[in-house]
């Protein structure tokens, strides 16, 4: 076996390993000197993208992989945790890396003043494992326990400029949140554990019956996962905690949000894949029912992220109302593929959900990067008290249109493609649904074409004379999204047929996921 | 009957700590609810561990020659529970620390009067 295989071999263990033992080594490193830790933390997370990158090379050409801890043989009861990664699992751990990545870089000049910085980059890295546990593992409990340390470090970094109410407020709205959340998963496993004693998702999947008890816990993992990702009406966590964490935060709890959103997809499409088109009462399918339900409070989400977002004048938290709007497409396209299961629309609207888990990372990330930046250089907050920008910070106004159009879904930028998916296999479905996302989309652009009139054109405010671009390392923060924005929206089958396709036929074909656990050993 | 009561006492436990979580409007009590919903959740989890008949799984207490005898208990449950509870108490300090905060900056516990954070 050469060194490659092995590392190949044992790399599920390592993606989670290298970025918690370096969280940490962290605060030691940073003894050292403060130039030290920033690097050491972008090290750690460039090695473990290796990894990542290793093995998704390695799932897209030879299938689903499995890595055991503890009991390899079945002689014994299961004592034993499995990571099972499949395709859908590689394209979240990618968007993850990638988010994380930038969100470092764009750190080392957000945040060089502050002090605390050798806890945050420890509880930024804790958050990144979290996230690629809960895509990685096939342990129902262990994705709990990942949840939960998601919830935890999360909730710690929002509360980061500990100074500001606000924040403190935020931080405590999410933690009650997301601990509730999370202990109402925690039941919904001793449920499933009660009644088949596994904790195994395929083993469990495989013996699901479907009974009272299983829907009791479907509807109590809908729910909690649904809040942990920001679906109205639960959504009241999220522009808070967006708008009151530093922004270079919001990318790192975005993408535990989207981990959560992963997790609900797992558990839909691969735990209750079995059973989903059993009929429940008046011969309706389970499917139906659970599909127009999210699609439902997909359409609440949509509606009300960009009214709500109307009428903000704080930028951060309006840009956080258009993240509840983008995660209510996500849930559209994937309840419209959950109600249609079966048939091809359903399979490109899941696409177009997919997709926009990226495109959401991109788009809104990116438009946190550039308020960030605004509001590093001006100290202020508030739309009413911004104007003029765009004489002294070109590049950021550049990136702000980039992301401006993304986020509105405007060809060639990359918001179009998935949207595009989605409007297209959604008007299968319902035509209404299709003009209330497109509805939603024309408010999203001019929700933030009104931003920049506010903020960067119109005259120059007295105090904002001697604003200067942002630093370096911002800009090239904001450039890599851009960039990645740009380049998306002009291949977009570049993406779609090497890591969006595999993604949605791993989430579709259940049973290939079962097998691997419960034929193969 | 007298089997389902612990589950009923789960249930009424949890009940109690949304009550607590959603109508209070002391933070602390907040804070207090999410713990009662923790213990009702661990108490869940506890009550599955039971097997009728069941052997504690240790193995060096055996009897010599034996094995693995089929009355042996998993401890899956309890594993689970202890692992809860230690994630338990992460959470509960990390929120008491930010009533604390809370409290310092507002001088006031009450959720009324703190809400900024409003539309």
């Amino acid at each position: 076996m050469t060194v490659l295989e092995a590392l190949l071999q044992h790399s599920p263990a390592l993606i989670i390993a290298i970025p918690l033992l370096s969280a940490f080594l962290l605060p030691l490193v940073s003894r050292i000197h403060a130039k030290v830790r920033d690097v050491f933390a972008l090290v750690m997370l460039g090695v473990t993208s290796c990894f990542v990158g290793l093995l998704a090379s390695d799932v897209l050409s030879h299938g689903p992989r499995i890595y055991i801890f503890g009991a390899q043989n079945l002689r014994v009861p299961l004592v034993r945790i499995l990571f099972e990664v499949d395709s859908m699992g590689v394209f979240m751990a990618i968007i993850t890396m990638m988010l994380a990545i930038i969100a470092v870089i764009y750190s080392w000049s957000f945040l060089h003043q502050e002090d605390g910085l050798d806890k945050y980059y420890t509880l930024l890295l804790l958050v990144v494992t979290s996230a690629l546990g809960m895509e990685l593992t096939g342990d129902i409990f262990n994705f709990f326990v990942f949840l939960e340390i998601s919830c935890i470090a999360s909730c710690a970094l929002i509360a980061f400029w500990v100074t500001e109410g606000e924040a403190l407020e935020a931080a405590f709205k999410y933690i009650v949140v997301s601990s509730i959340g999370a202990l109402f998963v925690l039941f919904a496993i001793g449920i499933f554990y009660a009644q088949y004693n596994a904790l195994n998702i395929a083993t469990l999947a495989h013996l699901l019956l479907f009974t009272f008890l299983d829907k009791i816990a479907l509807v109590i993992l809908l729910v909690s996962l649904g809040m942990k990702a920001g679906l109205a009406p639960m959504h009241m966590w999220l522009p808070d905690s967006y708008g009151r964490a530093p922004p270079s935060i919001v990318l790192i709890i975005m993408s535990a949000t989207l981990a959560s959103f992963y997790g609900l997809l797992r558990v839909v499409f691969t735990f209750y894949g079995n059973v989903l088109t059993t009929s429940l009462r008046f011969s309706l399918p389970a499917h139906v029912v659970i599909g127009w339900i999210l699609i439902a409070l997909a359409i609440v989400s949509i509606l009300i992220g960009v009214i709500m977002a109307l009428v903000q004048t704080d930028l951060l938290r309006l840009i956080g109302y258009a993240a509840v709007a983008e995660i209510g497409y996500m849930f559209l396209a994937v309840g419209a593929s959950i109600a249609a299961l079966g048939t091809s629309y359903a399979t490109v609207a899941l696409q177009g959900g997919v997709l926009h888990i990226l495109n959401d990372a991109v788009d809104i990330g990116l438009l946190f990067l550039v308020a960030g930046a605004i509001y590093y250089v001006t100290k202020k907050r508030s739309l009413d008290d911004l104007s003029g920008l765009a004489r002294t910070m070109k590049f950021t106004t550049v990136f702000f249109i980039i992301g401006l159009l993304a986020v509105a879904g405007m060809p060639p930028l990359n918001g179009f493609t998935s949207k595009f998916l989605i409007y297209e296999s959604v008007y299968q479905l319902n035509p209404i649904l299709s003009i209330i996302a497109l509805l939603g989309s024309i408010l999203l652009l001019a929700i933030f074409v009104k931003v920049l009139y506010a903020a960067f054109l119109g005259p120059e405010l007295p105090g904002l004379k001697d604003v200067k671009e942002a630093p370096k390392s911002m800009l090239l923060a904001m450039g890599f999204l851009a960039g990645l924005a740009i380049f998306i929206g002009l291949f977009p089958n570049l993406l779609l047929d090497t890591l969006v396709k595999p993604a949605v036929s791993a989430l579709l074909d259940h049973a290939q996921y079962i097998s691997m656990v419960v034929g193969g050993l | 009957m007298i089997e389902y009561i612990p589950f009923i006492a789960v249930v009424a436990m949890i009940l109690i700590g949304l009550y607590a979580v959603v109508f209070r409007r002391n933070l602390i009590k907040i804070v207090i609810g999410i713990s009662i919903i923790e213990s009702g959740v661990n108490l869940f989890l506890i009550m599955l561990g039971y097997r009728e008949g069941g052997v504690a799984p240790i193995f060096t207490s055996l009897p010599p020659g034996t094995t693995y005898p089929p009355e042996m208990v998993l401890p899956v449950p309890q594993a689970l529970t202890l692992t809860s509870i230690v994630i338990g108490v992460a959470v509960l300090a990390l929120m008491l620390s930010l009533v604390m905060h809370i409290y310092r900056k507002y001088g006031t516990l009450d959720v009324r009067k703190i809400r900024r954070l409003k539309e």
